[in-house]
């Protein structure tokens, strides 16, 4: 057996479950679905008067990956607008060895999808749909 | 009765590499099938023989290409038991699917109908639904049962004098039901509407006896049956496919063009415009001769045992649940399950850390998903060449994806 994907820290991150659930009274709603593998994403946000989210609630249907990337996302997202969540996508990016440089927590824990192509969308698929939520 | 796995192994190099340190465990097979050497020497022999294009030419090696083409059209239909011209070359199962439903579809008038399930792969789907936006058809959906085959005792509510085709899965590829063909054509002739079967994940485990079944279309796939991709192969009643325009147009399916108007070569010439993938279609021949010189009796056989063996072992871990016939009885070795609290494709990425090669997720049966609310499923598709080693992996792969994934 050769397990590289399944990392203690991806495993937590997704059975953490930061931020499942939705959100009473959400500013936007967004869905995003993967077709080839049907994941699926919905997110709720609560936005502040600047524009940062105030609060964000995820309901995933998909694998352990994009499960993992939304936990890790909630639990980084708090405060951050726009250009703030652009910058966690390029963490996400860079861990997954997309764009050169140095990762940093929650993201560096994807670093082995590095390896996996097939599999790099799950993890992105909860940054889509916050950046069109933020759109 | 013994099957000698080990022999039919034997020809399979691809299961015996070691790949990135790990085993071949190929249970993928509904998605495609490994090739054996009589196929890769039969292609590779036209290749370094015979090259050249088929029917236009005079030399020699033009000619050998056309007779090794036709020849490979007499062992597609020596495996499908019907006679040799009857025997259309495809691009695929999708394009013979797609052919019927443009050619025999632009027969068909507004109001007209076509009755299809919903366990339909989605190319027994889109091709109806894109022929209803150009036909103005209509489609009808038999549903499916809670073990996952066709519940064909909706047949007579959804059967109607305007039901012009049934066109059907013979063998699932998401549960491996075998259809009941005799009762849909039965049913179908009844109301005077014709029948085709999508043969993809049946032609795959043995010979057919096409006139046997009483049906009018049947849809075959190269790579699902040992062959080289790209091809595929189409019967088609001859008084149907001699009713019906072409499909594409191009060289080598005319009796005569002129500038003002274009008669058509009768079936099969007329649905082959263009030069036809023709090295594929050795394959396919060779793939069919192949699957000719097996002991399917004994195969099937062995294949049962696996499914067996591989349900068994599935109960044994906590949480698995089949999706699919419980039941040997007709049935193909094609074995769905999903496991609790971990995504389908979770369990495919664990077993290949486990060198076992399954397929996880809706298996282009979307519809199939929806009606049952699930995610997708983990497949595990067989062939012949598969053997308890592989089942015996894969479920160590899944009994290590259930105690570390949740
Ligand atoms: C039941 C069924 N029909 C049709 C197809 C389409 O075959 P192809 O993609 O080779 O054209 C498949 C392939 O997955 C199938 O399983």
């Amino acid at each position: 057996m050769s397990d590289q994907l399944y990392q203690e820290r991806i495993v937590a991150l997704a059975k953490a479950k930061s931020g499942a659930g939705k959100l009473e009274n959400p500013t936007r709603t967004v869905r995003r679905d993967n077709p080839l593998c049907g994941d699926r994403v919905i997110l709720d946000v609560r936005l502040d008067d600047e524009g940062r989210i105030a609060e964000i609630g995820h309901q995933v249907r998909g694998c352990l990956l994009c499960q993992a990337s939304a936990s890790a996302l909630s639990a980084v997202a708090v405060g951050r607008d726009a250009a703030g969540i652009a910058e966690l996508r390029h963490d996400a990016e860079r861990a997954l060895g997309r764009e050169p440089g140095e990762t940093h927590e929650p993201f560096d824990a994807f670093a082995p999808v590095a390896a996996h192509k097939a599999r790099q969308d799950c993890v992105l698929l909860p940054l889509e749909a916050l950046k069109d939520a933020l759109s | 009765m013994s099957f000698d796995v080990a022999a039919i192994r034997g020809q399979f190099p691809i299961l015996s590499e070691i790949i990135d340190g790990l085993p071949v465990h190929y249970l993928d097979n509904g998605a495609s099938a490994q090739t054996p050497l009589a196929v890769m020497d039969a292609v590779r022999h036209y290749e370094t023989t015979g090259r050249a294009n088929v029917l236009r030419g005079v030399h020699r090696l033009a000619e050998r290409a056309t007779e090794s083409y036709e020849n490979a059209r007499a062992q597609v239909a020596t495996f499908l038991g019907v006679p040799t011209m009857e025997v259309v070359f495809t691009g695929g199962c999708t394009a013979a699917i797609n052919l019927v439903a443009f050619s025999y579809g632009s027969l068909l008038k507004p109001g007209d109908r076509i009755l299809l399930s919903e366990l339909e792969h989605h190319s027994n789907i889109v091709p109806w639904q894109l022929l209803r936006s150009r036909a103005g058809i209509e489609l009808d959906m038999l549903p499916v049962t809670t073990d996952g085959r066709i519940d064909l005792s909706a047949l007579p509510r959804l059967l109607t004098p305007k039901t012009k085709l049934v066109s059907l899965a013979h063998v699932s590829n998401v549960t491996g039901a075998l259809l009941d063909v005799r009762t849909v054509v039965e049913s179908a002739k009844a109301v005077g509407a014709k029948v085709m079967l999508d043969g993809a994940q049946r032609a795959p485990h043995g010979p057919l006896d096409l006139p046997s079944l009483g049906i009018d279309f049947y849809a075959v796939a190269g790579h699902k049956a040992y062959g080289p991709n790209g091809i595929g192969a189409l019967w088609g009643r001859p008084e149907l496919m001699e009713a019906m325009p072409p499909f594409m147009g191009g060289g080598s399916m005319i009796g005569r063009v002129t500038l003002a108007e274009t008669t058509w070569a009768p079936s099969p010439r007329r649905f082959e415009a263009g030069t036809p993938p023709i090295g594929p279609a050795i394959g396919l021949g060779a793939a069919c001769a192949w699957m000719e010189t097996l002991d399917w009796a004994g195969a099937h056989d062995h294949e049962m045992a696996l499914v067996q063996r591989l349900m068994d072992g599935l109960q044994e871990i906590d949480g698995t649940q089949l999706f699919g016939p419980a039941s040997l009885q007709n049935r193909y070795p094609v074995v769905s399950f999903m496991l609790d609290g971990v995504h389908p494709h979770d369990v495919a990425q664990t077993l290949d850390s486990f060198g076992v090669a399954v397929r996880a997720g809706h298996h282009c049966a979307q519809p199939l998903m929806d009606r049952f609310d699930l995610d997708g499923t983990t497949r595990v598709s067989m062939a012949p060449y598969n053997d308890n080693g592989d089942i015996d992996a894969l479920l160590a792969g899944v009994a290590h994806a259930a105690k570390t994934l949740r």
